[in-house]
């Protein structure tokens, strides 16, 4: 494998990250990505199959979703439906077989990039009945007698907001990355590729505020990235003179959005 | 290769698997770490750590195996000012530099040159090998190439993975960390235990299994019901009140919080007491007064039966009279249990019971510490940390 991942103009990520993905791809293992909420898990898959050349399957995982979704459903339901009314092809069960977005992943002719999203959101066994179909990337569907194997083993990125522990023998089969929370400079280049043109000392002025806000000890939902974005905006949109946004985090609803929250910077504030 | 490094993290409580340090060698076969220090730190990090609240732990024993010191010695402004603006810019190739080698040592080793090299050193330098400058090969200065090498001055532009390791920034993500209820609630909600409820006369509609079976038999309708599967974990919370519990009652507070959040508990119930166990536990933590209700041990004991889960939460900090002599009871005169005999009690009635004490373990029996001393060696005591609750939960699961 000669590709190899160095962010996008759409993503900016920082060369520990990039190592990350790059050591996950050499060795053909999912990449488990956890880290503060905002800080661009989701994205990364996107920006990995830009960057790639490849095509992005997304499986997001719900609290009902159950390992089997991802490999294939069998619509049993339908079948039961077609046979009263005798339609063609009752008897033929691969008809009824839906390939989940594993099995897509799996069967697709050419290298994907695969992303479970928040798998931590999914039961605690979710990931171990996984184990066999991400080692092996094969799975075997009894009602057909048939395997699906992967013709090219996908590039596996795995999101956890760590709202349940993974078990031991998912993350041994794991490469690991924590994103961390960006830097000031950092932040800067990510607002660079949101907005293009800045003027500066709003950019500052707002990163000045915003870092600020964070580093309070009372706050108890920190504000992120997104928050940040979406606060420009409010502060591009609202006209506000740059000298007042440290004095003042105008439009602190944005950021905060907890009621006790917005209490504590108000204190702060004064 | 770096066998002693494996066994170094694994003997520091990281739980790297042989499987983990195989996948590393491939890793360092296929030339991941790119032939760096720094890049061997990312990717054993990657591959060997899998939570970031090791981070931490692996950082450390990064720096005891690759033996960093950081530097702190003082340097003259003069030589701060070379080193900061380089009067000249040399492009070099790290190939180029390979090419050259650098002789393999110890960071204390450099550290001994350093000293020594400062004493000779009068002019600027930029480009050498020896003196300390800019982009040499030295093992001292800024914008160097030594792998080793330590910086003086200036931005870091190539990180040495040992100084990266040094900077611990990974420090607040420690389990043992006293964290907020979030951590809490993630360990409560350890204690589950989900059973089939045989008993229960509640059945729901098994929707798969009366599909396939219906279909099995040939689209005639074949119902099927399954019994709901729930949370059986009963929860029964002791909280230590006032005295020297006062200090950690934010603490407390959180825990109580957390529990009463996590509500996938069957049941919960709490009650307070002060110092010690005793006859009466109440239901308030402002035990008798403001409208707490006293409640007599003997009817807890009776009324909630062994499979309950119980929690004690206090520092087991009292006076050895209070624990050992008998409790005089003044509303009716008389001698009554002492605590140790209430505790004992509870622990032989519970056989899922640990105690949460936010005060580590004494190392030996001083005067305050000897009940805490008596109480920890009595029943199995974690400390009220996130991870202290995470193993007390381990324990409440299995029976002794």
């Amino acid at each position: 494998m000669n590709t190899t991942f160095t962010g996008s103009n759409q993503y900016v990520a920082s060369s520990e990250l990039m190592t990350a993905v790059n050591i996950a791809v050499t060795l053909q293992k999912p990449l488990l990505i956890k880290g503060e909420p905002g800080t661009g898990k989701t994205m990364l898959a996107q920006a990995v199959a830009d960057a790639l050349g490849k095509k992005l399957i997304i499986w997001n995982v719900k609290s009902t979703t159950k390992a089997q979704d991802g490999l294939y459903v069998y619509d049993v339901v339908q079948r039961l439906y077609d046979s009263q009314f005798g339609t063609n092809g009752v008897d033929d069960i691969a008809r009824y077989i839906k390939l989940g977005k594993l099995g897509e992943a799996f069967s697709a002719e050419e290298q994907v990039v695969l992303l479970i999203d928040e798998i931590d959101k999914a039961d605690l066994e979710f990931p171990n009945d996984l184990l066999w179909e991400l080692d092996q990337m094969e799975f075997y569907i009894p009602e057909t007698k048939e395997t699906v194997k992967a013709k090219q083993r996908p590039i596996v990125i795995i999101t956890s907001n760590a709202e349940k522990e993974l078990p031991d023998a998912f993350l041994r089969r794991c490469v690991f990355h924590y994103i961390e929370f960006p830097e000031q400079a950092q932040m800067e280049q990510i607002l660079r590729v949101h907005f293009g043109d800045l003027e500066e000392n709003l950019v500052r002025q707002a990163l000045a505020g915003f870092y600020w806000v964070r580093q309070l000890r009372d706050i108890e939902k920190k504000p992120s990235t997104s928050e940040l974005v979406d606060w420009l905006r409010a502060l591009v949109a609202g006209g506000v003179d740059p000298d007042r946004i440290v004095k003042e985090i105008p439009f602190a609803g944005v950021l905060l959005k907890k009621d006790k929250d917005l209490r504590s910077l108000q204190r702060a504030l004064r | 290769m770096f066998a002693g490094f494996f066994y170094l993290l694994r003997s520091r409580g990281l739980d790297v698997s042989l499987n983990e340090w195989l996948t590393l060698l491939e890793g360092m076969a296929k030339g991941l770490h790119g032939s760096s220090l720094t890049g061997f730190y990312h990717l054993c990090r990657a591959v060997l750590v899998k939570s970031e609240t090791e981070f931490d732990r692996f950082d450390q024993v990064f720096l005891e195996y690759f033996k960093g010191v950081p530097y702190e010695g003082e340097l003259p402004d003069e030589l701060l000012d070379w080193l900061n603006n380089p009067a000249e810019d040399l492009n070099r190739s790290i190939e180029e530099l390979k090419a050259k080698g650098f002789q393999d040592e110890t960071l204390e080793e450099i550290l001994k040159r350093l000293e020594e090299r400062l004493k000779e050193q009068t002019e600027e330098h930029n480009g050498g090998n020896y003196w300390v400058g800019t982009q040499g090969t030295s093992a001292f200065g800024n914008n160097g190439w030594h792998p080793g090498g330590i910086r003086i001055g200036g931005q870091s532009r190539h990180r040495t993975a040992v100084m990266v390791a040094g900077e611990r920034k990974y420090r607040d993500f420690r389990k043992d960390n006293r964290l907020d209820t979030r951590q809490f609630q993630m360990a409560f909600r350890l204690l589950r235990q989900l059973s089939v409820q045989a008993e229960s006369a509640e059945k729901e509609l098994d929707v798969d299994g009366t599909i396939r079976d219906t279909c099995d038999n040939a689209g005639t309708l074949a119902i099927r019901y399954k019994n709901p599967r729930k949370n059986t974990v009963k929860v029964l919370m002791l909280m230590d009140s006032g005295g020297s519990m006062e200090y950690y009652a934010g603490l407390c507070s959180k825990l109580f919080q957390a529990a009463t959040k996590s509500n996938h508990f069957k049941e919960l119930h709490t009650y307070y007491f002060h110092n010690c166990v005793y006859e009466n536990v109440y239901t308030s933590p402002m035990l008798g007064w403001g409208g707490g209700e006293s409640v007599p041990l003997e009817w807890l004991l009776k009324n909630f039966d062994s499979s309950y889960k119980v929690i004690i939460v206090g520092d087991a900090a009292m006076s050895p009279y209070e624990l050992e002599e008998p409790r005089f009871n003044w509303s009716t005169r008389q001698y009554g249990l002492s605590g140790l005999q209430c505790l004992t009690h509870l622990k032989q009635r519970y056989p899922y019971l640990i105690w949460l004490n936010p005060e580590p373990m004494p190392a030996r029996p001083d005067y305050w510490g000897q009940t805490h001393w008596k109480l920890g060696h009595m029943f199995p005591m974690y400390e009220l940390s996130a991870e202290g609750l995470e193993t007390g939960m381990k324990r409440l699961m299995a029976k002794r």
